[in-house]
């Protein structure tokens, strides 16, 4: 498949991308694919696309190869298999008559530079194992970690985001 | 066949109730806005997954819309938590006595505790 | 249909919502409450699934998804007003 990332600053394939991404949203939302239901969806997607042409980057700025889309695959097989094992820590936690928490606010940094990239980044780390991204400053972000077994920058972002970053780079490279 | 996924269907949709009834336990328990919003989002993101997943194993043809619905909270829950905690910190919400530390505070050049 | 299952599934959507509540009315401020209120419309949209379930009606998921984005909207806003210093 053609990397069509490189010409990202071309608007016409943001514009191509933004289009596919409604369109599909538009199907899903329907649950069919009946003529009727093809032809409202491509002149609402297409009246979206000519209406706000730059303002729709989260969906579009995203890269379409191969290698990304194997990225993605495995960033929602790893979210998922952390988002369980979150829940089950949780559970763990609030059973336990003690409630043993250790709550910190740490900071963490990340390489990522794309902004939808960095979204992304943020909610994966508010649905893994006791952590919680307060804020976004930049390349920093500050989460919160209901049991923090270190509040050190460096530590806490290898813990926390190293895991999702590196499936992130690939598919926002 | 039809008798599988429904028993699997029923299964999961009680599993992911049980975590949505922990997430409201963890509501309760826990000792500050923070702590409270982790168990909440956690729990209701998965219990809410288990059940619309264990609902389209029963009903098939429903599993594109309940994929939507899954798809539209797995990315807006995580991002109201997000706001809803920036906006506790703002707001200058005392954190928990256990809390040990509030980079966040420190880089704002306000005391951590 | 599974109804045992419903049954339970039901009977713990029940009890998630009712301690939701709780923290809801307890409080102590109001960003607890909208916390609260978050995971009680959360918990609603699971409810108002398994609803469709019981009446086998599909158009119980639009309401769902309507729902869930009506209330993901209001709780930014409440966010957003209470963030400036609240009460």
């Amino acid at each position: 498949m053609a990397d069509i990332s490189s010409s990202r600053a071309a608007p016409r394939a943001a514009a191509i991308k933004l289009f596919a991404t409604l369109f599909v949203f538009w199907l899903l939302l329907n649950g069919n694919a009946a003529p009727g239901t093809l032809a409202v969806g491509v002149v609402v997607a297409g009246a979206i696309v000519l209406l706000f042409p730059s303002s729709l980057s989260v969906l579009s700025g995203h890269r379409l190869t191969a290698e990304a889309l194997v990225a993605a695959l495995r960033f929602v097989g790893l979210f998922l298999r952390e988002l369980v094992r979150a829940n089950i820590a949780m559970a763990a936690l609030v059973l336990n008559p003690r409630l043993p928490v250790a709550p910190a606010l740490v900071k963490v940094r990340t390489r990522l530079t794309d902004p939808v990239a960095r979204l992304l980044l943020a909610n994966a780390i508010s649905l893994t194992p006791g952590t919680l991204t307060v804020e976004i400053a930049g390349e920093w972000l500050y989460v919160h970690w209901v049991v923090a077994p270190t509040t050190d920058a460096d530590e806490a972002t290898r813990a926390i985001v190293s895991g999702f970053e590196r499936h992130l780079e690939v598919m926002y490279g | 066949m039809s008798a599988v996924l429904d028993m699997i269907g029923g299964l999961l949709m009680v599993g992911g109730a049980a975590f949505l009834a922990l997430g409201g336990l963890g509501l309760v328990r826990m000792p500050d806005t923070w702590t409270r919003i982790q168990a909440g989002t956690k729990a209701t993101t998965l219990g809410t997954l288990l059940t619309l997943a264990g609902i389209a194993l029963i009903e098939p043809g429903w599993a594109l819309k309940l994929a939507l619905i899954v798809l539209f909270l797995m990315f807006t829950n995580p991002l109201s938590s997000q706001v809803l905690a920036r906006a506790a910190h703002r707001a200058g919400l005392k954190p928990a006595p256990q809390t040990r530390a509030d980079a966040l505070a420190d880089d704002e050049g306000r005391a951590a505790e | 249909m599974a109804d045992p299952f419903l049954i339970a599934a039901a009977a713990l959507v029940a009890l998630a919502l009712g301690l939701a509540l709780a923290r809801f009315l307890r409080g102590p401020r109001a960003l607890d409450r909208v916390v609260a209120f978050d995971a009680l419309t959360i918990v609603s949209v699971a409810a108002i699934a398994l609803a469709g379930l019981v009446t086998g009606r599909e158009i119980y998921l639009d309401v769902a998804l309507v729902y869930a984005l009506l209330s993901f909207l209001g709780v930014i806003v409440a966010a957003r007003y209470l963030e400036g210093g609240e009460q």
